[in-house]
């Protein structure tokens, strides 16, 4: 079986860094992993996202109708992936720049003010840690420690006086997922 | 060497760079870029010729020029990009040179758009340019097969004298996948015997596609097809999943055939007897392969990111004794798996008919799902 999850939000936001950085976690896992970006004529400011399927077994169609997984950063990707998201899914919102409820109730979601969450650790841009720690409590398709050892094998080195504040954005965004009790949705291997 | 996240065009750019590219031509062009990117960083690096063109029609004669001396040299381009180079490549093929050329295919005719597509298969598959030649096409469907087989195009090149393609597609191009780059080469030492490097005490050779007398340019064509017959018996690559006792055969190659793989690995959990079939060379058509499994096969489909061109080919070796249906999506659009499931699905409960031309009931059904 695999696992799929999409990534969306502004350009900027880190959403190809935060599913690049799932798809190493993966490899470093000992799985199959494809990374996938969209990439549309965009402009700054435009929609970016990526799909990540990670699997025990040999990768087929990287592009996926149904994820398992979605996490939506700005407004108009929950209203182009809310009803996308798998039948008993996981859909995590970033409640700092959207406005409504999340309206499916046969998938297990979270609205976390990841903007908030990313500036009281001092630095706006960690929002991305922040949704993937949550998703990583909610879906546990790789430890949160799978991943922290990926942050620190393959940041970018001019980035690498980043890597505690960004494995700290990991762990808030996770902790404010338990602290809201969470349902914990089953990876089926 | 350990197993890197690596994106397809970034990787077949270094693969080439391993497999002791010695000068790289281009031009850029969605989503192709990277790769050129890539040569234009790492080329120069290894103390190579990297040289952006000022269009496509000077880097392929560029790769002309650089191929008469014998060199390994390649270029890199994305569909109009391709066309461009059409009488390049055909002055290449009519000279007799090796040189590799990486299409990375988008949604067409005419700008089109850049999403993934496979339009360009009777293009790089048929010739393209002008004159009578075949040129090798590989067709990779996962980053670490581009890595292997951008490797592999540089070796039956100049084994055969002969123009291969690698086709990809912006999927292939664009994603991230684990995979192993082969170690670095080192740069070829010898000449081959018709290179021209300066004729200083010896014969002078000539290298032209030029032959004025008719009964010469016979003589050459001859020589083209004899060398590409043996390709044809030597050179066919292809991979098959759940085929033992497979009664429904799918068809895909690159893109299309992964996107396939899905949906047969999903209906085998279905209990269809449905199997894959996946050309890694397009030219040479693994032909021989589709005609063993007639006997077992109820049917076949075949699977394309374009209007039925590959199809043509697996009709022919078809010969018509079991029906041949078909889906493909056009323009850019990626199929989703569970289209080709639905298509395997109906293939496998509803009767085919045989002589009935795929395309007519495809059409309805395509056109019944699009804007």
């Amino acid at each position: 079986m695999q696992t799929e999850i999409i990534i969306s939000g502004f350009g900027g936001q880190g959403v190809l860094f935060a599913g690049q950085l799932l798809a190493y976690a993966a490899m470093d896992a000992g799985k199959d992993v494809t990374w996938i970006p969209s990439y549309g004529p965009e402009m700054r400011g435009g929609t970016a996202s990526c799909t990540v399927i990670i699997s025990d077994e040999e990768i087929g169609s990287p592009n996926v109708r149904n994820p398992k997984a979605v996490l939506v950063l700005n407004l108009p990707s929950l209203d182009k992936y809310e009803v996308l998201v798998a039948h008993g899914g996981v859909l995590i919102a970033n409640a700092s720049l959207i406005n409504r409820a999340i309206e499916r109730k046969d998938i297990n979601s979270l609205m976390i003010p990841a903007n908030e969450i990313a500036e009281s650790l001092g630095n706006r841009r960690l929002l991305n840690m922040v949704m993937l720690g949550a998703m990583l409590e909610m879906l546990p398709v790789l430890s949160l420690e799978q991943i922290e050892q990926a942050l620190d094998d393959h940041i970018p080195e001019r980035h690498r006086k980043l890597l505690d504040l960004n494995i700290s954005a990991i762990r808030h965004g996770a902790e404010f997922a338990r602290k809201e009790g969470v349902e914990i949705t089953e990876v089926v291997e | 060497m350990a197993r890197e996240l690596l994106k397809g065009n970034e990787a077949m750019a270094e693969a080439a760079i391993r497999a002791g590219l010695e000068a790289y031509f281009g031009y850029p062009i969605t989503p192709q870029t990277e790769l050129l990117e890539w040569m234009s960083k790492r080329m120069p690096e290894l103390g190579r010729p990297f040289l952006q063109a000022e269009s496509e029609v000077a880097a392929i004669n560029m790769v002309y020029g650089a191929a008469c001396t014998g060199k390994r040299v390649m270029s890199s381009s994305s569909s109009p990009g391709v066309s461009l180079m059409m009488e390049g490549l055909s002055y290449i093929a009519g000279t007799e040179l090796p040189a590799v050329l990486i299409n990375v295919m988008r949604g067409g005719p005419g700008l089109g758009n850049i999403a993934p597509s496979q339009g360009d298969y009777n293009q790089m598959v048929r010739g393209g340019g002008h004159g009578d030649y075949h040129a090798i096409v590989l067709a990779p469907a996962s980053v670490q097969e581009a890595i292997d087989l951008v490797v592999l195009a540089f070796d039956l090149a100049e084994k055969y004298r002969s123009l291969t393609f690698v086709i990809a597609d912006g999927n292939i191009g664009q994603m991230m996948e684990p995979a192993e780059l082969p170690p670095m080469r080192p740069l070829k030492r010898t000449v081959p015997e018709w290179a021209v490097q300066g004729a200083i005490g010896r014969e002078r050779r000539v290298l032209s596609s030029i032959y004025i007398e008719p009964e010469d340019e016979e003589v050459v064509n001859i020589r083209l097809l004899e060398r590409w017959r043996e390709i044809e018996a030597n050179e066919v690559r292809f991979k098959e999943y759940f085929l033992e006792d497979a009664e429904i055969i799918v068809i895909g190659y690159g893109t299309a055939g992964r996107v396939a793989f899905s949906a047969v690995r999903t209906a085998r959990e279905q209990g269809i007897p449905v199997g894959l079939l996946r050309p890694i060379t397009v030219n040479p058509f693994p032909s021989g392969r589709i005609a063993e499994l007639i006997p077992q096969a109820r049917a076949f489909l075949v699977v394309e990111m374009s209007t039925g061109q590959m199809l043509e080919d697996v009709q022919r070796a078809v010969e018509g004794r079991v029906p041949v249906e078909f889906y493909g999506r056009l323009g850019g659009v990626v199929p989703y798996p569970d289209e080709i499931l639905n298509e395997i699905i109906r293939v496998a409960e509803e009767p085919i008919e045989l002589g009935v031309d795929p395309l007519d009931g495809w059409l309805k059904r395509l056109k019944a799902i699009t804007n």
